[in-house]
Formats: C-alpha cells, sequence, structure tokens
C-alpha cells in the first residue's frame, strides 16, 4: 500500500518530456517532487503562471508571487506571467497537456466528484471544472476508500459533479486504473504487496482485470 | 492628457451606493484592493453584490466587508478560507453562486470584449448547467453564460500613470485586468502612481481607457495565506 507520497511518486511516471501540466492541490502537489531529472516539464498555475518554481528560501517570500494553492513560491528561467482569463484560455484550448487532480468520488464512466459536500462543505470548485471539461489527459491522485471503508471508485458518483466523462486514469494507495471509453476500470497495476483480491474488495464499480496484473515500479 | 486622478480611496468610492455591484480584483489576497476595502468599510455601503474570485479571510479582505454584514451576495469560484462566509451562507444569510474560476474570468473579459455572452465546456453535466442554454459545437457540449453587469470594477495594480494606465506585478495581475476592463466605472489603486509618459507603452497591461479614476494607495499589509519556504 502506499502513502501519498507514493501515489505522488508513480503519478510522476507519466509525466513525459516537454508537457505542460496543472497539478492540482494535495497529493498533486507533491508530484512535482518526484519528476525525473532530464524530464523537462513546465507547470501551470491557474492564478496566472507557467513555470512554477519551488518554495522560496525563508526570508525571501514574495506576497505577490503565489500559486493556486494561495502557497508562496518562484518563477523559474523562462517563466510566464498573465491574467486569469488567459491563464483559463490556454486550458480551454487544451494547451496544457496533462491535469492531475484529486478527487472525492471517481464513477466507472470517468465522471468525477471533488467540490461540494452537500449541507457539509462549501467551498467552491475553483478552477476544477474548467479543467475537466477540457483537458485531454487527466489523472486523478486519490484514496480508493474513504474513512468509513467506503469505496471511492464507484458504478455512478452520490455527490455533486464537477466534470462527466473526463478521467482516464487513477492512481491510488493500492492501484493504478485506467477509466474505458465504454465504462469500467480496468486494473493496470497493483501498489507493493496488494493483491488483487484487495483492490476488487475496495472497488464499487466494475472493475476489469485481465492477465496477470503486475506491480508498479517506482 | 485626460486626468484620472482621484486624491484617496474615500473619494474614489464615494458614490457607490447600497444594493450596486462591484467587482474585485485578486486571488485570494494576492493583489486585492486593500485602500478601497477600507474605504468600503468607512463608508458602510450594504447590500452589496460582490463579483470577487474569493471572500478573503475572517479578518482581511472582503471577509472584513462580510463581518460588517455590507454584503448581500458574493460570485466567486472558491470561498474556502473564510469561516465566517461559510456560516452566514449555511445560516441563509449571505446569496451566494459560486461559479467555475475560468467562467468567471472570461465573463469578464466578455463585458470588457462588448460581448453579451461566451460558450465554455466548464460545468456541463454538473448543477452549474441547470437552468443554461446549451449549444453543441463540433460534437462538444458547451454552455451560455452571460457577460456580467457590475456598476463598479475595484482593482489593484502595481504601478499606474495619471492617465489611468496600469502595470501589475507577478501573479498580483490575476483577476485585475479583466475586471477593470469590465466596471461601468473602474476605479484603481495602485502601489506607485506615475505623471504620464513615464511608463512605457509597450508595458501598458491595461489601457487607461478602461480607467475612470485612479490613486495611489499606502500602508499595503500584503498579506500572506500560505508561507511556503525551503531551508538553504
Amino acid at each position: 500500500m502506499l502513502d501519498k507520497n507514493g501515489i505522488a511518486k508513480r503519478i510522476a511516471k507519466e509525466v513525459k518530456d516537454g508537457m505542460y501540466v496543472n497539478l492540482g492541490i494535495g497529493i498533486p502537489t507533491l508530484v512535482a517532487n518526484y519528476i525525473p531529472d532530464g524530464i523537462n516539464v513546465v507547470l501551470q498555475s491557474e492564478n496566472g503562471l507557467l513555470g512554477m518554481g519551488p518554495f522560496p528560501f525563508e526570508g525571501e517570500e514574495d506576497a505577490d508571487l503565489i500559486n493556486a494553492g494561495k502557497q508562496t513560491i518562484t518563477t523559474l528561467a523562462g517563466s510566464s506571467i498573465f491574467d486569469s482569463a488567459l491563464s483559463f484560455g490556454m486550458i480551454r484550448a487544451q494547451k496544457v497537456d496533462l491535469t492531475i487532480l484529486g478527487a472525492m468520488e471517481v464513477s466507472e464512466n470517468g465522471d468525477i466528484a471533488n467540490w461540494k459536500i452537500p449541507g457539509k462543505m462549501v467551498k467552491g470548485m475553483g478552477g476544477a471544472m474548467d479543467l475537466v471539461a477540457s483537458a485531454q489527459n487527466i489523472i486523478v491522485a486519490m484514496q480508493h476508500v474513504n474513512k468509513a471503508g467506503e469505496s471511492k471508485l464507484l458504478p455512478n458518483c452520490t455527490l455533486p459533479l464537477t466534470g462527466v466523462h473526463c478521467v482516464k486514469k487513477i492512481v491510488t494507495e493500492l492501484a493504478v486504473l485506467a477509466v474505458l471509453e465504454n465504462g469500467g476500470f480496468q486494473l493496470l497495476e497493483r501498489a507493493p504487496g496488494v493483491s488483487v483480491a484487495e483492490i476488487q474488495a475496495a472497488t464499487a464499480g466494475k472493475l476489469l482485470i485481465e492477465g496477470d496484473i503486475p506491480e508498479m515500479q517506482l | 492628457m485626460i486626468n484620472k486622478v482621484v486624491k484617496d480611496a474615500d473619494t474614489a468610492i464615494k458614490d457607490i451606493q447600497n444594493g450596486q455591484t462591484i467587482m474585485l480584483g485578486g486571488f485570494g489576497l494576492c493583489g486585492i484592493p486593500e485602500n478601497c476595502i477600507q474605504a468600503l468599510l468607512r463608508k458602510k455601503v450594504t447590500d452589496l453584490t460582490c463579483i470577487s474570485n474569493n471572500a478573503g479571510v475572517d479578518d482581511f479582505g472582503i471577509g472584513l466587508l462580510l463581518q460588517q454584514r455590507q454584503v448581500k451576495k458574493m460570485i466567486s469560484s472558491y470561498v474556502g478560507e473564510n469561516a465566517e462566509f461559510e456560516r452566514q451562507l449555511l445560516s441563509g444569510e449571505l446569496e451566494v453562486e459560486l461559479i467555475p474560476q475560468g467562467t468567471l474570468a472570461t465573463r469578464c473579459m466578455a463585458a470588457g470584449y462588448g460581448m453579451p455572452v461566451i460558450y465554455t465546456p466548464a460545468g456541463v453535466g454538473t448543477e452549474v448547467a441547470i437552468g443554461k442554454e446549451i449549444r453543441v459545437f463540433k460534437g462538444k457540449e458547451y454552455l451560455m453564460e452571460y457577460a456580467f453587469d457590475a456598476d463598479f470594477a475595484i482593482v489593484k495594480a502595481w504601478k499606474g500613470d495619471t492617465a489611468g494606465n496600469l502595470i501589475y506585478k507577478s501573479t498580483a495581475r490575476n483577476f485585475n485586468p479583466v475586471m477593470a476592463m469590465a466596471g461601468k466605472i473602474t476605479i484603481a489603486e495602485v502601489e506607485i502612481l506615475v505623471p504620464a509618459g513615464e511608463l512605457d507603452p509597450d508595458h501598458i497591461h491595461t489601457p487607461g481607457i478602461y480607467v475612470h479614476r485612479i490613486f495611489q494607495g499606502s500602508n499595503y499589509e500584503k498579506r500572506i495565506e500560505q508561507r511556503t519556504v525551503r531551508t538553504k
């Protein structure tokens, strides 16, 4: 079973040289720490920055330079800054190659819910609806089950949706799964030490298992 | 050159009336018009509809206007940092319209470009789409969203000149340029105000035609929400 950093490490392997990538808040942010040397990517922060750099050194924080999680950050050689409309313009025009974000629920046809729990949590969708509606390649980083032990990979989402038919791949503490075009989660890889039976038990939606399922290489 | 300069924040906002719709630039607490928010607090104007990406935090930014119960309705994309906001929303005291961030930005842009509507895929198949016209282009569904109609836009820039031209700094740019274009009356507060002619025309982000009033602000706190650092 993987911890949060393990999930981030596995997702980092999906990031290819030359990609523009948008990382959501939470586990996706950690992915930046595991992008291998020699892979050149540009991170997009939807508040208006391409080329997001690491956190500043202590004492060098700039209140005018933050990421979409409102964290102080830095720019890099080659960074550019723009307004919010242009930022979502490049997202809508599919210039961003890969979007990695968290989810509360994903359904077997690729629907995602991650912005609202009616009556409990009212924070808003931020840029998530724009990202999932336009991105061609969406990877979800999430826990396979919730705190009550219930599956978050479902036949249908129960929470208000963020987007429909958009998630392509999911990485959890247990497995890597692809969302099939015609519906269903195809099991691609097992986390170290996790059995197919455990993954099956934690997946409420339709799970397709073909042949031997390899263990993740981290 | 037309001179857009007003004395201070109180003068700039003096004709904002109860019940009007105002846009406020900024992302989180980054690039917010701190001086005008203070002036709105002093003026105690009420029943405002505020269009702003976020609602500040409990004790800073738009959160201060919420504390004083000056806001009737918020139109935002993300309000997660504000407990008072959540309390007023769950108790029904505050009306809230949550809309996707790109839709928010582009509805501002459309207003500044003189376009009545935009089509966006954001929110298709979700509760955001309820009651909205859907059109299909090249096999994909899009929601029709209207350009905003705001009585005032209040923005913060780094530098400005007496003709109202604006230059923003770093990611404090965010929503400010598109909101500056979208107000019937646009008020800009800047850290540095210079005479017309001192800014390179090639470097202007917002042309002065969109800006009706400009003043040099003071005492910027520039509070940081998430101070994240690394060690040397």
